[in-house]
């Protein structure tokens, strides 16, 4: 029986995270929709929804309730498991990523327990992100396969050569990351920020690039090209109504938050309170855990409007030109920071 | 070439700095961020209204004169007028005893405009010779149904000018009272 004596505590610590966590990935996702219709406004001169609730805070609930009484639509032609298993695979994918990011300082209990903010820290963390990022692509391929529908189909192959073209200059510049780091692990890559100031310092051509492929991996306008309203008819959620139309949607806001995220910890020192020295305040374990993940939202809050910003800016690329910026710009301009930086950790001699 | 704007397009192939476009992004993302502190150009519409110029032309109002006696005559012009044929009337003649309700010896019975086929080009009012009708400054209001948009004469007469002064003149809004 000494084989199942598990700790309690440790199981209710995760399991308060992980609901914490989705609760709180769905909680974002939801603000951002009506962050999205409000910077959208007021970038172009309007006032935005305003009707639901002060300021329109409930505009997110009466979205989510119209599509909760919205008919749901099955095509006959549709291959009926599949169907259910594309955005069911995009929402879970897209949730999965939050495992491995620190979202606090490590809080340490009256007992000394430290419990880190983290669901899990394991060795290979951004890489395990990575790999979720690349299942998350079946979730379009599948949804618009299973639609029996040409336009759907040519989203979801679109979806899925985009994406598998815009991880390779991602890679790279994470490459040049894990060069300063030492480490895949998402702690010690927040660690080495701490200590050594933020990555974007460093490798701020790193963080361009990898930011113009998150907004590739998310399906971001100016890379929406599987959506493409106006020459797909919305892309791999043609056939898709109701809730499921709903998951896709949400799915797409949530992989913002998560990205955002993902690019606070590595470029922006994650929880790190900038210019300050934060451990000289003498503060409690638990004001610092609650400072920093306060310091983590507002950086993330800032990715997120950048997001929205450059959506309301910019018109979606063409498909050539898509391909065109990954393959011949990115991928050797990641190659080259790549290199140089290695060079120099050489020369440092780290 | 006559207002010296014409600029001749440049058809150089990009050099690759323009082409990973990231400058000219930066460029747009800028004029994007001024926009969130300019004015707003909507206005928060029920709570707020635009003020119209005096010439708009809105929803119709037929009109009474200083007795409150009703100016329509029933003579037709104004159908006659209509290019979209939205008024329909029906004449009847004033019976003694009625002479405080309409001015002269022919009133209209019934008198519909059809709001949904007005295109308020305003000539009805132009067409009438007694001023018995003219456009106000206040618009359609949306209904549920399409009945509701054909206007009955209840909807149209403005209202007493003795018995309800204020809404009266409420309704007569900028236009002056002629007779």
């Amino acid at each position: 029986m000494t084989l199942l004596v598990i700790d309690w505590w440790f199981i209710l610590e995760k399991a308060l995270l992980i609901g914490g966590i989705i609760g709180l990935s769905f909680f974002i996702a939801m603000y951002t929709t009506l962050a999205e219709r409000k910077v959208a406004a007021w970038l172009q001169d309007r006032r935005g929804p305003n009707r639901a609730g002060p300021f329109g805070i409930f505009q997110p609930l009466a979205d989510g309730g119209k599509l909760f009484f919205k008919e749901e639509i099955i095509p006959l032609a549709s291959n009926k498991f599949l169907f259910i298993l594309g955005p069911a695979l995009a929402m879970i994918t897209a949730l999965l990523t939050s495992t491995v990011i620190p979202w606090a300082a490590p809080f340490v209990t009256q007992g000394g327990n430290v419990i880190p903010i983290q669901v899990a820290d394991v060795d290979m963390g951004i890489l395990l992100v990575f790999s979720i990022v690349s299942v998350g692509v079946y979730g379009i391929m599948i949804g618009g396969w299973a639609s029996n529908n040409k336009f759907s189909l040519m989203a979801a192959i679109r979806g899925a050569s985009q994406m598998v073209s815009y991880e390779l200059p991602m890679g790279l510049c994470l490459i040049a990351v894990l060069f300063m780091t030492g480490s895949l692990k998402m702690s010690e890559i927040v660690a080495n920020q701490v200590q050594n100031g933020w990555h974007i310092i460093y490798q701020p051509l790193g963080f361009i690039i990898f930011f113009v492929c998150a907004l590739a991996e998310c399906n971001r306008t100016p890379f929406d090209l599987p959506e493409a309203e106006n020459e797909l008819n919305f892309g791999y959620h043609q056939e898709y109504s109701s809730m499921k139309l709903g998951f896709y949607l949400f799915a797409e806001y949530i992989n913002m938050f998560i990205s955002s995220a993902v690019m606070v910890t590595l470029f922006f020192g994650g929880y790190d309170i900038p210019f300050v020295n934060e451990a000289s305040w003498g503060l409690s374990s638990f004001w610092m855990t609650a400072i920093s993940f306060a310091v983590i939202m507002a950086k993330i809050s800032f990715m997120l409007f950048v997001f929205l910003w450059i959506r309301w800016t910019i018109p979606r690329f063409r498909y050539d030109q898509l391909m065109n910026l990954g393959w011949k710009k990115l991928i050797p301009l990641a190659l080259i920071n790549m290199i140089i930086s290695a060079a120099v950790m050489l020369l440092l001699n780290k | 070439m006559l207002t010296q704007r014409a600029k001749e397009v440049d058809r150089k192939p990009m050099t690759f700095l323009e082409s990973i476009y990231l400058w000219n992004i930066v460029k747009g993302m800028g004029i994007t961020i001024s926009h969130l502190f300019k004015k707003k150009a909507t206005i928060n519409y029920p709570e707020q209204t635009r003020t119209f110029s005096k010439v708009f032309r809105g929803l119709h109002v037929l009109n009474r004169d200083a007795e409150g006696r009703e100016n329509c005559t029933a003579c037709g012009l104004c159908a006659v007028a209509c290019p979209a044929e939205a008024i329909t009337m029906e004449g009847a003649e004033r019976l003694p005893g009625e002479e405080h309700l309409y001015r002269e010896e022919k009133y209209a019975a019934k008198y519909e405009i059809n709001m949904l086929r007005c295109i308020f080009c305003g000539l009805c009012e132009e067409a009438c010779p007694k001023d018995a009708i003219y456009l106000s400054q206040t618009f359609a209001p949306a209904n549920y149904g399409r009945k509701g948009f054909i206007y009955k004469k209840d909807d149209l007469l403005i209202p007493h000018p003795i018995e309800n002064k204020e809404a009266y003149e409420a309704a007569l809004g900028d236009k002056p009272a002629k007779n």
